[in-house]
């Protein structure tokens, strides 16, 4: 589905990927798991498009498309959907109109009709009790004055909503309490299909409980450093990253 | 001993003067301004001697004032003299149905995305058109007859109910008021006249559209909304102007009375043409909009402005009454070479009362924006309170945004707050709605309306669809 | 035919300076003042027509009768002035005996006239930043008598506060105190600026303090206006920072009839940091008029503005702060706020803050309230016991106390406090 090669990428000059490889496919779940600063949500969010990093060298094949090419919104339209770790408050813009503008200009990007408003309705009712989201949130402005927990299920609610080819969760647990992230993990869960795949960038292994990965990967300075089982996510909880990276210097030295 | 300038002078005068009177049929007032001029307007429209006696005192007045300075706004001063103060189509039989109506008037009407029979028929609402200062077409009078209520061309009003035309006009906006206001009193063509007898509620919304239409031609409207007890209604005003390569003088003078317990709610979309993108020609609106609230009366002023190349506009309440409520909701919109010195003026005076003034501004392309209001709170104004919030939003980095609140409060018991910001539309906020898949323009276009939420929800439902369509007109390729 | 010549109001006022003796000046400091007498010819005092003056008249100011006068007799006063460096001008006139010095390597503080004889940097920089089109301005250019000079050398730390009185102690003084401050790179410094009246008729002070902080530097100054009940003073400050450089002033109006301050900050540089706070308790007929102009030109500046007032009896105050944000200074953060109290009907304040913004990638607000003490929290005082003078005093202190927090000499916090207290413990 994605497959990423030696991507490099810096911000403000400062290369914060050094060369990434990372291949996913359909029906799977990744986990990418790492120290602060080791470039994780740099990595979201150069996958979504965002302008400030700068890519340097790597390519990223898409659904057989050159990623890297496509503006933000294409991304998106290709199925490329980001669960932002810190989303935006939009006032004024109801949560309702933000999706029907969403959906519906995909769809006419592909020549569809627009959505039935009967259609789209009954969508928001079937998604948003999968993230046992209120009502009332829908038409509340676009996470303005949802509380955390809140604003993390209204991603997983607007991924249910597009229905997205590859989600990536950056730091979605990150604040949650348990329950909002039961919530959280069991929406995606029901998401997931064969021909779907997430990658799921978490700081604690907590996540990893509900929503179980196929691979576990660990990021350091911008390159992943070592691959594993999910049971590399519990060692990883018990012994925390020091024994990657002195085993890594071993390497190295 | 005169001179031979003086006596030509004197020849050409006497002569233009009687000129006039056998030249009755003229559709346009030769170019420039004088006594003479508004005796030709003023019999023209076949006024009585009062009307003419208010236009004259105004004009002396007139005379002697000079255009203010004081406004964040730069344009070529118009010439008073090298414009026409009246100008109308062809005399026309009085019509009873649309039937009647210039079947070409009808078709501009349906270019502008305005048609009658639709408004009429979809929405209830009853259209008083007034193109080059003459109503020519008006409906569901009958009705509102039934109810007492009076709405009318102001012409028709000063013949046909002279007793409340004389009674309020130039009781809200006095004719030593401001320049633009003076002037308009003296040379006022025509517009809307409205009257809500006591305790009605007028079932409709009434609306107008303005619209200038021939080139080189002044347009002075006069509207006066008079609310009497426990009434209320609701009015609105739309402007569209087509392409006009000179710059039109745009005055219009709107003064609403409200009277105890009544309730008018005035909204406006004003769309005169703005200039082209290099910033030649384009309508200068220089308006002057005021309401007056006795006891526990309420006066809302909603506005969306997105046209005009120079807008200079200041819709206020006086709230004399105790109780008394003034509100302000306004959107204003300027782009490419616009500029735009609009705010609100809210007098508080009597006891108890509240004044709510919400301005958004949006500034982009080379445009200039300010927002400029007065809230005063008199001694005798016990209790008074005020909020204000005014926002700006900039777009591109050569447009400006300016806050120019004035706040004189003269009383103890009084609370007033003023809150502005200023700042771009978030990068965050147009990432992220691409992230869901929109383009640029569409994520701006969403969060520009969610910006302007707060004063679209107090349009009329139609109006606020209107409205919305024109930001994004208006905004269309100001960023990127 | 019989002309009579009508000499304006200007012509009179001018006067006063008549029979001033400047022959001793330094020639540089004399052709500026040649230059800002030619300025005034052309300008004329300003009306309430003005914008600029709109909410203040100074008629009364302009109309009155004044003197000029150096101190002849030696005062005897204990000023009880907190410091080891202190500046005491007497009606605009340096006082050698009541000035006191404790000489520090790189500070160089002196009265003006001192300084315009050995400064190079004085010579150079002097009247540069000073308004040409101001007349009040221009009329301290032309007719100051003295002032304090401070020039702080490059990395210089001063810990103490150095201290400048300026003091009217006769009555109907009219004085044009001249101040120039000069903080260069990587300096810290702190002023306190005082003008005081033991006199109590009619004076009007009319003070211009230019200030340059250079790159890196820090510079406060502690604005006191004590002066007496029915004395006028106009205030011109002339600010400039230049990169990084982080400035400071706290202004307390306390008395006078009618003061007015103008404090111009043309912030040059890039990443600077601004404050501009201000007190304004008022009692009496006093009107107090601040305007503030901000001016953001280089990227990344910040600024923060407070100004508050409590208006009592018949007062009135006046707010006009500007803050604009040049095209080119992207980033600026530019915060603005006024909060009033109005304790009676008689009082009045008229509050204009504005913001003027060319440059869109800005976050700029302003913010303006006025009310009355909280009733509630009055209430809930006076439930707990207070009786309700201590309960609105109590109050008035937690209002001031904001503004009160932001300076930084110990002994003017102390002083504005205990004023605040005096003030305010018996109102009714």
């Amino acid at each position: 589905m994605i497959k990423i090669e030696n991507l490099h990428a810096s911000i403000e000059g400062t290369e914060i990927l050094t060369g990434i490889n990372l291949e996913v496919k359909a029906g799977e779940v990744h986990a990418i798991m790492g120290p602060n600063g080791s470039g994780k949500s740099t990595l979201a969010n150069v996958l979504a498009g965002r302008d400030e990093y700068e890519v340097t060298e790597g390519s990223v094949d898409f659904l057989g498309e050159d990623l890297l090419d496509m503006e933000p919104e294409d991304r998106s339209r290709a199925g490329l959907f980001l669960a932002f770790q810190y989303p935006v408050e939009i006032p004024g813009v109801s949560n309702i109109n933000f999706l029907k503008t969403a959906i519906n200009e995909a769809r006419e990007k592909r020549g569809e009709d627009p959505m039935p408003a009967k259609d789209f309705l009954k969508r928001v009712k079937e998604k948003s009790k999968l993230v046992e989201l209120d009502g009332r949130l829908a038409n509340r402005s676009v996470n303005e004055g949802f509380s955390g927990g809140e604003k993390k299920r209204n991603e997983i609610f607007q991924m249910a909503m597009l229905d997205p080819k590859l989600a990536v969760l950056d730091e979605t647990d990150s604040g949650l309490d348990i329950d909002a992230l039961r919530i959280v993990a069991n929406g995606v869960n029901e998401l997931k299909t064969k021909d779907n795949a997430s990658i799921v960038i978490t700081h604690y292994q907590r996540l990893l409980d509900y929503i179980v990965p196929d691979f576990v990967h660990v990021l350091y300075q911008g390159k992943i450093v070592k691959t594993g089982p999910k049971e590399l996510a519990l060692e990883l909880e018990e012994r925390g990253y020091d024994w990657i990276i002195k085993e890594l210097e071993e390497v190295t030295a | 001993m005169q001179t031979e300038d003086e006596l030509i002078e004197e020849i050409t005068n006497s002569e233009y003067k009687y000129g006039f009177y056998t030249d009755m049929d003229a559709d346009q007032a030769p170019k420039g301004l004088s006594e003479d001029i508004i005796r030709f307007i003023s019999a023209k429209k076949n006024e009585p001697d009062w009307m003419l006696e208010y236009r004259l005192n105004a004009y002396r007045i007139w005379e002697k004032m000079e255009e203010p300075e004081w406004a964040h706004l730069g344009y070529a001063k118009p010439d008073f003299q090298d414009l026409h103060y009246y100008s109308a189509p062809k005399p026309k039989v009085q019509l009873d149905s649309l039937d009647e109506v210039d079947p070409e008037l009808l078709e501009t009407f349906k270019k502008l995305g305005i048609s009658i029979e639709e408004q009429e028929r979809l929405t209830g609402v009853a259209v008083d058109v007034v193109i080059d200062s003459v109503s020519v077409a008006t409906s569901f009078k009958k009705k509102l007859g039934e109810l007492g209520i009076i709405f009318c061309s102001f012409s028709e009003a000063v013949q046909d109910h002279p007793e409340l035309v004389r009674k309020y006009l130039g009781t809200v906006v006095p004719t030593t008021d401001n320049f633009y206001a003076t002037l308009n009193s003296a040379v006022f063509t025509d517009g809307s006249f409205c009257y809500i007898p006591k305790g009605k509620k007028c079932p409709m919304e009434l609306s107008t559209y303005f619209r200038i239409n021939e080139a080189n031609t002044g347009q002075f409207e006069r509207t006066l909304v008079i609310a009497d007890e426990g009434s209320y209604v609701s009015y609105l005003e739309g402007c569209t102007a087509p392409m006009r390569d000179e710059n039109q003088l745009h005055a219009a003078v709107v003064e609403l009375v409200a009277l105890d317990d009544a309730e008018i709610k005035y909204s406006t979309i004003q769309n005169w043409y703005p200039g082209s993108k290099e910033g030649k020609g384009g309508i200068y609106n220089f308006v002057t909009k005021r309401g007056l609230c006795m006891d526990r009366a309420k006066i809302s002023w909603t506005q969306v402005e997105t046209g005009s190349a120079v807008t200079w506009k200041y819709p206020g309440c006086i709230l004399k009454g105790n109780n008394s409520i003034g509100e302000f909701y306004s959107v204003a919109v300027t782009s490419n070479h616009q500029q735009a010195d609009t705010g609100s003026k809210m007098i508080h005076i009597g006891k108890n009362t509240k004044s709510t003034i919400i301005s958004k501004g949006i500034s982009a392309g080379q445009a200039q924006n300010s927002y400029r209001g007065l809230v005063k709170i008199n001694k005798g104004a016990t209790n008074a309170r005020n909020f204000t919030q005014c926002d700006s939003l900039l777009m591109g980095n050569n447009c400006g945004a300016h806050t120019f609140p004035y706040i004189e409060v003269n009383n103890q018991s009084s609370k007033v707050e003023h809150e502005a910001t200023t700042s771009k539309i978030g990068e965050d906020q147009i990432f992220y709605c691409k992230q869901r898949g929109m383009d640029e323009t569409t994520a701006i276009n969403l969060i520009v309306n969610g910006y302007c939420k707060e004063v679209l929800n107090q349009l009329p439902m139609e109006f606020a669809v209107e409205a919305q369509k024109l930001l994004e007109i208006s905004l269309e390729g100001s960023v990127g | 035919m019989n002309e009579t010549v009508t000499l304006t109001n200007k012509d009179k006022f001018l006067s006063h300076f008549d029979l001033v003796d400047f022959s001793m000046d330094e020639d540089f400091s004399s052709d500026k003042r040649k230059e800002a007498m030619e300025l005034i010819q052309w300008l004329d005092f300003p009306t309430s027509k003005a914008e600029y003056w709109k909410y203040t008249r100074i008629n009364k100011i302009i109309k009155g009768d004044y003197k000029v006068s150096a101190p002849e007799n030696e005062i005897e006063i204990d000023l009880a002035v907190p410091t080891k460096n202190c500046i005491v001008l007497i009606n605009g006139y340096f006082s050698e005996e009541l000035s006191f010095f404790d000489i520090t390597e790189g500070i160089q503080f002196s009265s003006l006239s001192d300084a315009k004889k050995s400064s190079s940097i004085l010579k150079e920089k002097f009247n540069s930043l000073v308004k040409k089109d101001e007349i009040f301005a221009d009329i301290n250019s032309a007719y100051h008598q003295d002032g304090a000079f401070m020039h702080v050398a490059k990395n210089v730390q001063a810990d103490e506060p150095y201290y400048i009185l300026n003091m009217v102690d006769d009555s109907n003084i009219i004085s044009n105190p001249r101040n120039f401050i000069f903080v260069e790179q990587g300096a810290n410094a702190k002023v306190v600026l005082k003008t005081i009246n033991t006199a109590n008729t009619g004076s009007f002070t009319n003070m211009v303090s230019e200030i340059f902080v250079e790159k890196n530097a820090h510079f406060e100054i502690n604005k006191i206006q004590d002066e007496a009940e029915d004395s006028f003073q106009i205030a011109t400050e002339q600010v400039v920072q230049a990169d990084d450089s982080t400035f400071k002033i706290n202004t307390f109006t306390l008395n006078g009839a009618i003061v007015r301050n103008n404090l111009n900050i043309d912030s040059l540089g890039k990443n600077t940091m601004t404050y501009l706070n201000g007190l304004y308790p008022l009692k009496g007929k006093q009107h107090v008029d601040n305007h503030t102009y901000l001016l953001h030109r280089e990227p990344n500046g910040e600024s923060h503005e407070l100004y508050k007032g409590i208006m009592g009896d018949s007062s009135t105050g006046v707010f006009n702060g500007k803050v604009f944000v040049h095209r080119e200074a992207q980033k600026t953060n530019a915060f603005q706020s006024n909060a009033n109290i109005v304790m009676t009907d008689t009082a009045t304040i008229n509050s204009k803050p504005e913001l003027e913004i060319y440059a869109d990638d800005v976050k700029c607000s302003h913010g303006s309230t006025t009310g009355q003490l909280d009733e509630e929290a009055l209430f809930y005082l006076r439930a707990r016991g207070l009786s309700k003078e201590s309960a609105r005093a109590v109050l008035v202190n937690a209002f001031a106390s904001d503004v009160i927090e932001q300076i930084g000499v110990d002994a003017v916090k102390d002083e504005i406090e205990k004023y605040i207290d005096d003030n305010y413990q018996g109102i009714k």
